[in-house]
């Protein structure tokens, strides 16, 4: 350990220290939230906005590096008793956020605390039901949610002879269309995916209908155990390494790595939330189309619908009552239609309120942008069922990485699908026992 | 010959060790302590709520095939980057050490890589290793290799341990080439009168008295290949893929700052903890008996 380095660490956090409470005649709302590049832009702008159209708060928001690296330094702060005011987590922290019933002040609390209007109703259900107690209150902040759905490369479908305008709607289709792609129109591979666990394993049993978990995937109780270990997504798992094998698929990576295959242009498919769509706008350099997320047509009652994926946002304890008065002014600010209108078409994120839709629809955006519908036709397709309402397990963002570890050994050949979702299975539950024991 | 020093003054020199001692106990013995204690308690992330389980964290990690699996990769990943580190060092040192002209620039530049920070480092080589956007990888391909290291675990692992590899060099390089200058160079000299050619110079001379150097440096590239190579994993694979680069250092950190499984991750540590202290005490062995041939 270097005492040089923390002498000077300890010096510029004294002078930041001094320096700060001159720029401090607002309260201050700090926001740590995990969008850089575009979508960060498109954060800023939304916060100065925010600051400008009125005096009394100064949000500041902080960008904290990935989902995972956000949220795990949030707790690391609450545990330091240095918190931040909102803290944006994403899903698949949602249920350690509910357990932690000292750490946070739920929305539907501080609004009325606040005295600030706030109707949950005003919200997509789809949405709010992810974010919401079993006595049906509304626990944070819905934000960014957004749902996978399939982008392809129109310049390469018309070299391939196929029609631009016909997206493949199942996976056999799929595979015929790659190969058609791969063979003439200059596609390395036929797809690739962002989110490897999301989109083929949770969005694929919601999508076809399939449990992903007892107690109705973990709605009920921390006792809900993994059910992956069926036919419906072991047969998907050795179709993806079959394709891996010739190409018709090729794995891009975790998190959303796998993005940069299709943007540049050497995947001509891919499967990734409605949300890539700032990245995929802004980096590919031909005309990308949307369509719904490919199913098995065997599979009895697919399509179902598909699920959420993205963020809310978490107030968090430890903050003085004028701070949450301004939290609850950011969240109304949010929550407007025009806010959450702009947000929505800039960057793919479905539209949180149901006024932000019908604006959207009434400024005609859904016919400038053909496909910037699919995601909310594809969310709402079918009435939700209990398999596809979303999921509440604790320890998800550990049980990804089980996942990520298991579908890489079976793409790579190492294990077969069969193996791959026991595997899975047996991992996950052992994951899910443990916040059983810390969370009862 | 015994150096002592002699103080008058009775204070003063605890009072000129007082900071250091400090500096290692408040960032070292505390949050040691800290880890050991947490090591046997079952946390909720947030710390709202704590359970004393004795020793059932470390019972589950040596049940679980996955750290036994992190256990092989390190012992793998450690055994090759200390290996190809010394010997590329040792023998860049000896042709460093022979060149008359010169000599400053290609030590200095030889140095070089030293001075790039792990995750710098790691990053450089992942614009020239990415599948989609690597030069190198393009290469790799035009050449019928089918390169994808996020997919195949032995091209990730191999990538990661080049990477650390050469990272390591020129530190390995340095002490070589500080250990050959101090070799007198009349006992090469009277080997060469006796007829004793280049290689069996070598051999017989200079390696010898090289062992010291090498066995403080291959306990050193331990520790650094169990530690400092946390930012390249970080950078460019994650431990992955399947877990084929989730070396110790790593899973501490994805168990415990991004599963937030506080006990299990703390029981990694001081399993980590307990390795450091049995290679420090191997080394301090050597070094105090100074090997010698």
């Amino acid at each position: 350990m270097n005492p040089i380095r923390w002498l000077g660490a300890f010096l510029i956090a004294a002078l930041v220290a001094l320096a700060a409470p001159a720029a401090q005649a607002k309260t201050e709302v700090v926001w740590w939230h995990a969008h850089g590049g575009a979508l960060g832009e498109r954060v800023d702008a939304m916060v100065a906005k925010f600051n400008q159209s009125q005096s009394e708060y100064e949000v500041k928001a902080v960008y904290k590096g990935s989902y995972a690296e956000t949220m795990t330094a949030g707790i690391a702060a609450f545990r330091a008793g240095q918190p931040p005011a909102i803290l944006q987590v994403f899903e698949v922290g949602t249920a350690t956020m509910m357990a932690a019933k000292g750490a946070i002040y739920p929305v539907y609390q501080l609004m009325a605390d606040t005295g600030e209007p706030f109707d949950p109703n005003a919200y997509l259900a789809a949405v709010t039901g992810y974010y919401t107690d079993t006595e049906g209150h509304m626990l944070s902040m819905p934000f960014n949610s957004s749902t996978p759905v399939l982008w392809y490369n129109k310049d390469m479908f018309r070299k391939a002879g196929l029609n631009p305008d016909k997206p493949p709607r199942t996976w056999p289709e799929l595979e015929r269309d790659a190969k058609k792609l791969m063979a003439s129109g200059g596609a390395k591979c036929g797809f690739t995916t962002a989110w490897p666990s999301w989109v083929n394993i949770e969005n694929f049993s919601a999508w076809h209908n399939i449990p992903l978990a007892s107690e109705q995937n973990g709605f009920g109780g921390l006792d809900a155990r993994m059910e992956i270990a069926n036919p419906t997504l072991e047969h998907h798992i050795a179709a993806l390494a079959r394709w891996q094998q010739s190409k018709i698929f090729d794995y891009g990576g975790r998190t959303n790595k796998g993005d940069s295959k299709f943007t540049t242009g050497e995947c001509a498919m891919l499967t990734e939330s409605s949300a890539g769509y700032a990245r995929v706008s802004k980096e590919s350099k031909f005309e990308f189309g949307v369509g719904m997320l490919p199913y098995w047509p065997d599979v009895k009652g697919a399509p179902q619908n598909t699920i959420i994926g993205g963020a809310s946002l978490w107030v968090l304890r430890g903050q003085s009552p004028e701070v949450y008065k301004g939290v609850a002014k950011f969240f109304t600010y949010l929550s407007s239609a025009e806010v959450m209108a702009e947000w929505h078409q800039g960057t793919g994120y479905l539209p949180i309120t149901l006024s932000a839709y019908k604006l959207s629809e009434e400024q005609g955006f859904y016919k400038s942008h053909p496909g910037a519908d699919i995601s909310i036709k594809q969310m709402t397709l079918h009435k939700p069922t209990a398999n596809s309402k979303g999921l509440r397990l604790g320890n998800y963002p550990q049980i990804r990485v089980v996942h990520y570890e298991e579908l890489e050994a079976a793409l790579a050949g190492k294990i077969s699908a069969k193996v791959a979702v026991e595997r899975m299975q047996k991992r996950d539950n052992e994951l899910l026992e443990q916040f059983q024991k810390a969370n009862e | 010959m015994q150096k002592r020093s002699l103080f008058t003054n009775k204070l003063l020199p605890y009072l000129l060790v007082a900071p250091q001692i400090t500096i290692t106990i408040v960032f070292f013995f505390w949050p040691a302590s800290v880890a050991m204690y947490q090591s046997m308690e079952s946390q909720n992330p947030f710390g709202l709520q704590s359970r004393f389980v004795w020793f059932d964290n470390f019972v589950d990690l040596f049940k679980s095939p996955n750290y036994l699996q992190s256990f092989w990769v390190t012992a793998v990943f450690s055994a090759a980057v200390a290996i190809f580190s010394l010997l590329i060092g040792l023998y860049l040192a000896v042709q460093a050490d022979r060149v008359v002209r010169w000599g400053v620039v290609y030590n200095t530049l030889l140095i070089w890589p030293y001075a790039v920070a792990s995750a710098v480092a790691g990053v450089l080589w992942l614009f020239l290793f990415n599948p989609t956007l690597g030069v190198l990888a393009y290469g790799l391909r035009q050449m019928g290799v089918d390169w994808n290291y996020l997919l195949d675990g032995n091209q990730a692992l191999g990538l990661v341990t080049m990477i650390a590899t050469w990272h390591r060099i020129p530190y390995n390089f340095l002490f070589f080439l500080a250990g050959l200058q101090s070799i007198p160079r009349g006992l090469v000299e009277a080997a060469s009168i006796d007829g004793a050619g280049l290689f069996r110079r070598f051999w017989d001379i200079v390696f010898p008295l090289l062992m010291p150097t090498t066995f403080f440096l291959i306990v050193v590239d331990m520790v650094y290949a169990f530690f400092d190579t946390f930012a390249i994993i970080h950078q460019v694979t994650q431990g992955g893929p399947a877990g084929a680069t989730n070396i110790l250092v790593y899973k501490v950190y994805a168990d415990g700052f991004l599963g937030m499984n506080i006990g299990s991750s703390a029981a990694q540590s001081v399993v980590l903890m307990v390795i450091v202290i049995g290679l420090t005490v191997i080394q301090f062995r050597y070094i105090e008996r100074k090997v010698h041939y």
